[in-house]
């Protein structure tokens, strides 16, 4: 009989292991969602991340021969940006009706976002190139990368940042958005999208397929809007 | 299905293609969306072929941040002594940014008479 080590050290060379443990850590985070009454405090998304986190820790797995499973996943972000193109077609007729919040809050929104980062990150005495690396985090990871390129940050730390960015907007949003009253599923995507982009988006889906297509449009506008931004906040500093 | 797939990998093709081509500051995804959203537009009778798909695909975006959040981890280190600060700035800018943004929306949607159905 093969010994365990054996059989670990073969399966562990492949894609399937960590790519089975992607999907299994994710249902289980969905799964604590579901319990937990969909609470947004309870993120799916946090929960598979530490879980495989953990897991990779305990087994001194690499990140790089984790990505060699996880890529299958991780590409399929390409083909779901595209589709969001659907939502975003059901709801035109409704976009339409609202083009001029939508424009108000996409400027107020993305200046915000890399606005306030970057002053109170400034003001903590935080500079130069993080400071670069920190004011297009409200945009895709791709767009916010390549932006922080053109600006002087950093992109890994901007890719961390995005993240960040991403999952802090997932779990505070309901629980802000409620404390403020706000009733209308169309500002509340949009807002959450401009901010949290396709994190948020996914968030807002779990809780309204008007908040989740709002959402698609505001990450999709705040993409062109960062690359304007970005540098503009960044001009500001003394 | 299959149809499905390959409109979608074609709307991504192209945009990666002519983000590079034209040196777009966008990604080929984002692209892709638009070039999607146009082809739907221009001929309706692609919704009821990607439906399906496009749902199916949709109904578990939060997985596909999965791996490059289990990246993230990993990176902590990089944050370096400012980590608190920094930290500090993400979240607070994130609140003010959904609260900014969702205002806004709803006062000029109030004013506009955009209101919804």
């Amino acid at each position: 009989m093969t010994d365990f080590a054996e059989i670990w050290s073969y399966l562990s060379q492949g894609p399937l292991l960590w790519l089975t443990a992607t999907l299994a850590a994710y249902a289980l985070g969905d799964a604590c969602f579901r319990a937990a009454g969909r609470s947004p405090l309870v993120n799916p998304v946090l929960i598979a991340v530490a879980v495989l986190a953990v897991l990779l820790w305990l087994t001194a797995t690499p990140y790089s021969t984790y990505f060699v499973g996880a890529q299958f996943v991780h590409f399929l972000l390409g083909p779901a940006t595209v589709a969001l193109a659907l939502p975003l077609f059901d709801t035109l007729p409704r976009l339409r009706r609202a083009f001029l919040p939508v424009m108000a809050a996409l400027v107020v929104g993305s200046l915000t976002a890399a606005g306030s980062a970057v002053a109170i990150a400034y003001a903590l005495g935080v500079d130069g190139q993080i400071l670069a690396s920190l004011a297009p985090k409200s945009a895709t990871a791709p767009v916010a990368i390549g932006i922080s390129q053109n600006i002087g940050g950093s992109p890994t730390l901007t890719a961390v940042l995005v993240i960040l960015t991403g999952i802090t907007g997932a779990v505070i949003a309901t629980p802000l958005l409620n404390l403020l009253g706000m009733k209308d599923w169309r500002a509340r995507g949009f807002a959450v999208g401009v901010t949290s982009h396709g994190i948020g988006t996914a968030r807002a889906f779990q809780v309204n397929p008007t908040a989740g297509a709002f959402a698609g449009l505001g990450m999709a506008l705040n993409a062109i809007a960062t690359a304007l931004v970005a540098p503009f906040v960044l001009s500001l500093l003394p | 299905m299959l149809h499905a797939l390959v409109l979608i990998l074609m709307c991504q093709l192209l945009g990666e293609a002519l983000a590079r081509g034209l040196g777009l500051p966008l990604p080929g995804p984002v692209l892709g969306m638009v070039l999607m959203l146009g082809l739907l537009v221009a001929v309706p009778r692609v919704v009821a072929v990607i439906r399906e798909t496009a749902t199916g695909i949709l109904a578990h975006l939060s997985l596909l941040f999965v791996p490059a959040g289990v990246g993230v981890v990993g990176h902590f280190a990089t944050l370096g002594d400012k980590a608190v600060a920094i930290l500090v700035a993400v979240v607070a800018s994130t609140v003010l940014a959904i609260a900014a943004g969702a205002l806004t929306f709803a006062a000029v949607a109030r004013l506009t008479g955009a209101q919804d159905d």
